[in-house]
């Protein structure tokens, strides 16, 4: 089940403040109160690590930054000390990479899940090679819905995607081919088309924003199937027992 | 695939608009701004917050007036275009949205209900436009207007009126006139019409009516007027003074087919003219024709005022004649688009047919043998005017005996006997004033009788005025006998011309009839 979050008192942009991959979970120090961090903590405590941070002065580091499972580039406005306390914090496998990319706003340009990656039309060529070499990804530069900011109106995990409403359906099937995931065109808090931003989420958990409706949340639920308490590693923890007592 | 990508032979994929779910309902839809489904807008936005469902409107029972604040009072009929327009009007706050479509409901005349139906559209939401429509009810609450309140408090209240006399012993010139009027419906705003000896007295509520009224005048009559006016009240601290105007309006005395004895400056100013002169047309301008050289002048009301003659034998010192012999014409001229021919003609006098003349006449055109004309007998007549008697003076060959002005018509006329006329005028609501002259109607009648006549023979008389069909004639079977020989009469074609612009109204009398 996905869960719903705000960020402060009634911002409901929580895509924007967050970073979620399937290794860790990036979360805005700027934060005026702890109510944000620990609805992510309730969730992922103990599975993944959960990081507090800010990229330079911002703490919009949900669209500065973009990250998977083995990677995380953070745009040239990141200062060292950032940059070092993000090596300290991730786990060792997790490449931190800042790059010199002029669309700085990494989060809104590039979407991206463990394979594959959409960009903006036009992000640099560099750019583009460091992402492959350290998200490990296939990078297609694409546009959504006449939108170049491919990052903002679509969301990926490895089981599926959520993509900007007025996404055509030939354009959909297009980008389901690319990216080899099924995807839906919807919405995020109470019909907001800006999807990253009300969403973000790994392959096993959804955040969304607090407005987000109820029908909203069934359409996040079918596509990205989160699962419904804990984790699957948690749950083969639990499964030994069981198993060890039936055989 | 449109015409312009086919023109320039790009390929373009076809796009199909997808579906998604209603984020309050979860029904499926074409994405919008909004994504939400119209229904869903609508419970959750009012675009019709803040606008006036319900607001008063004054009415004049008086006039049909509606009030548009803070003195305008506005004519319009129940249901009228004009009537949406006011009461979208009145409306605030309607420019806050979008008004798409305005409709009258359906309310029952004597509510005193006006229901407006009004589709408005507005953006709401990220940019999503929702129409709605909403029923505005206007309370019609009666309030007399200004004018109509000073005029229920008294009804003769005028400001402003027009004293119209011509000082001749006929009122030809005054039936012609009101027939004008009534065509061109200047006079419709006055208040009261009064019928004085030698004129016509007009009232108008405002100055500006009759300022106009003096205009459409100066328009159709040679005329010459002066202004006055009377304080009726003084408000001494606000400086307000109230007038009450009258307009002097004079009309040249010189009238169609009077016969004018030029003074010499006037004569010699219009190329030796005459002097001997006959007035064929009064319009704005004055149209003078010299019978015995078929020379015609025009003069304005400037012109006439300047010298102000008067006409030495009028229409009512016309005697009959019986022509005798008529010579082959001399000369022909065209006047105004009227036909003359210069011609000797052999004349006696009805009353005195010993007695020949052999006399010059314009009318050699029109004039056989046999015929009776009616003519000015300066052989005969005392004639009162100085000018004629300084001219008399002045020629060695004396005066002309005679000048015949028109053919005679009345032998035909009696012949045929024909009491009712297939075509009738209008008349204007005038009332009559006896305190200052009586007003004989036996004499009056007889003069309306020979306008009637006048515009029967002259076509030029009838083509600015209105005829209509007159319901109570049955053509006899004798007049459709008659040839082309007789007198002359209005053709039918005119007075169908006449039916049209005038269909409304007979529908109008017929439906009375049927009520009847």
């Amino acid at each position: 089940m996905a869960i719903r979050l705000q960020y402060d008192n009634n911002t409901c942009e929580i895509g924007v403040y967050s970073k979620l991959t399937n290794a860790y979970c990036l979360v805005s120090s700027t934060s005026g109160s702890t109510n944000f961090f620990s609805g992510f903590a309730s969730k992922l405590r103990g599975v993944i690590p959960i990081v507090m941070t800010s990229i330079g002065e911002s703490g919009t580091i949900g669209t500065l930054c973009v990250g998977k499972k083995n990677g995380l580039l953070l745009p040239h406005t990141t200062t060292d000390q950032q940059v070092q306390h993000l090596r300290d914090s991730l786990p060792d496998r997790v490449l931190v990479q800042r790059t010199e990319e002029p669309l700085c706003a990494l989060g809104n340009a590039i979407a991206c899940n463990d394979y594959f990656a959409l960009v903006h039309p036009k992000l640099e060529k560099e750019t583009e090679e460091i992402i492959t070499d350290v998200l490990g990804v296939e990078v297609f530069r694409q546009t959504i819905a006449n939108n170049e900011l491919v990052g903002s109106y679509c969301s990926l995990s490895n089981k599926g995607g959520m993509v900007h409403p007025d996404t055509k359906v030939e354009e959909m099937e297009e980008l389901a081919s690319l990216v080899q995931v099924p995807l839906v065109a919807g919405t995020v808090n109470r019909g907001s088309p800006a999807i990253s931003a009300g969403l973000t989420v790994n392959d096993w958990t959804a955040f969304c924003g607090s407005d987000t409706t109820s029908i909203e949340l069934s359409v996040v639920n079918s596509i990205f199937k989160p699962i419904e308490s804990h984790p699957d590693f948690v749950i083969g923890d639990l499964r030994k027992p069981f198993i060890d007592t039936y055989v | 695939m449109s015409v312009m990508d086919q023109q320039s032979g790009m390929f373009k994929v076809q796009q199909t608009i997808g579906s998604v779910l209603c984020c309050k309902c979860g029904v499926p839809m074409p994405p919008n701004a909004a994504n939400m489904c119209v229904n869903c807008l609508r419970s959750e936005v009012d675009i019709t917050e803040g606008l006036q469902k319900s607001i008063q409107i004054f009415y004049c029972p008086e006039c049909g007036c509606y009030l548009q604040p803070p003195k305008t009072w506005i004519k319009a009929q129940w249901e009228s275009k004009e009537l949406l327009t006011f009461c979208i009007k009145r409306l605030k706050n309607l420019n806050k949205v979008k008004l798409k479509n305005a409709e009258f409901v359906w309310t029952e005349p004597h509510s005193k209900r006006i229901k407006v139906k009004l589709t408005v559209q507005a953006e709401v939401l990220n940019g999503a436009v929702l129409e709605q429509s909403y029923p505005v009810e206007y309370t019609v609450r009666d309030n007399l207007c200004e004018s109509c309140s000073r005029f229920q408090a008294n009804p003769d209240q005028w400001v402003a009126s027009v004293q119209l006399r011509q000082h001749v012993s006929h009122r030809r010139t005054f039936f012609y006139l009101e027939q004008l009027i009534l065509r061109h419906d200047a006079a419709s705003r006055a208040i009261r019409i009064q019928q004085v000896d030698q004129g016509i007295d007009f009232f108008f509520g405002n100055k500006s009516h009759a300022n106009s009224f003096v205009e459409f005048l100066r328009k159709v009559v040679p005329i010459e007027y002066r202004q006055d006016q009377q304080l009726v009240s003084h408000d001494v601290k606000s400086s307000l003074y109230n007038y009450k105007y009258t307009y002097s309006v004079k009309i040249c005395p010189i009238c169609r087919e009077d016969l004018v004895c030029l003074p010499q400056k006037v004569a010699s100013g219009l190329g030796n003219l005459g002097p001997l002169v006959v007035c064929t047309k009064v319009s704005d301008n004055i149209t003078l024709l010299d019978p015995r050289t078929l020379r015609c002048a025009f003069l304005d009301a400037r012109q006439y005022w300047r010298s102000g003659f008067r006409s030495a034998l009028t229409s009512r010192q016309l005697v009959k004649y019986f022509v005798f012999d008529v010579e082959p014409p001399v000369g022909e001229a065209t006047v105004g688009g009227q036909k003359y021919a210069l011609s000797y003609v052999q004349i006696a006098r009805e009353s005195d047919i010993g007695k020949m003349f052999y006399v010059q006449t314009h009318l050699g055109h029109i004039l056989k043998p046999g015929d009776q004309a009616l003519g000015y007998d300066i052989y005969g007549a005392n004639v009162n005017d100085n000018e004629m008697e300084k001219y008399r003076l002045s020629v060695k060959n004396g005066l002309p005996e005679a000048i015949l002005i028109k053919k005679c018509y009345d032998e035909h006329r009696e012949r045929k006997q024909k009491k009712t006329r297939s075509w009738k005028v209008k008349k204007l609501p005038m009332e009559v004033d006896d305190s200052r002259g009586r007003v004989d109607p036996e004499k009056n009648e007889k003069e309306y009788e020979e306008f009637l006549r006048d515009l029967e023979e002259n076509p030029e008389l009838r083509f600015n005025i209105s005829l209509y069909r007159n319901k109570d004639y049955q053509e006899s079977e004798t007049a459709s006998m008659t040839d082309g020989e007789g007198a002359p009469s209005v053709p039918i074609e005119e007075l169908l011309a006449e039916l049209d612009l005038s269909a409304e109204e007979e529908e109008d009398d017929d439906e009375e009839d049927m009520a009847e």
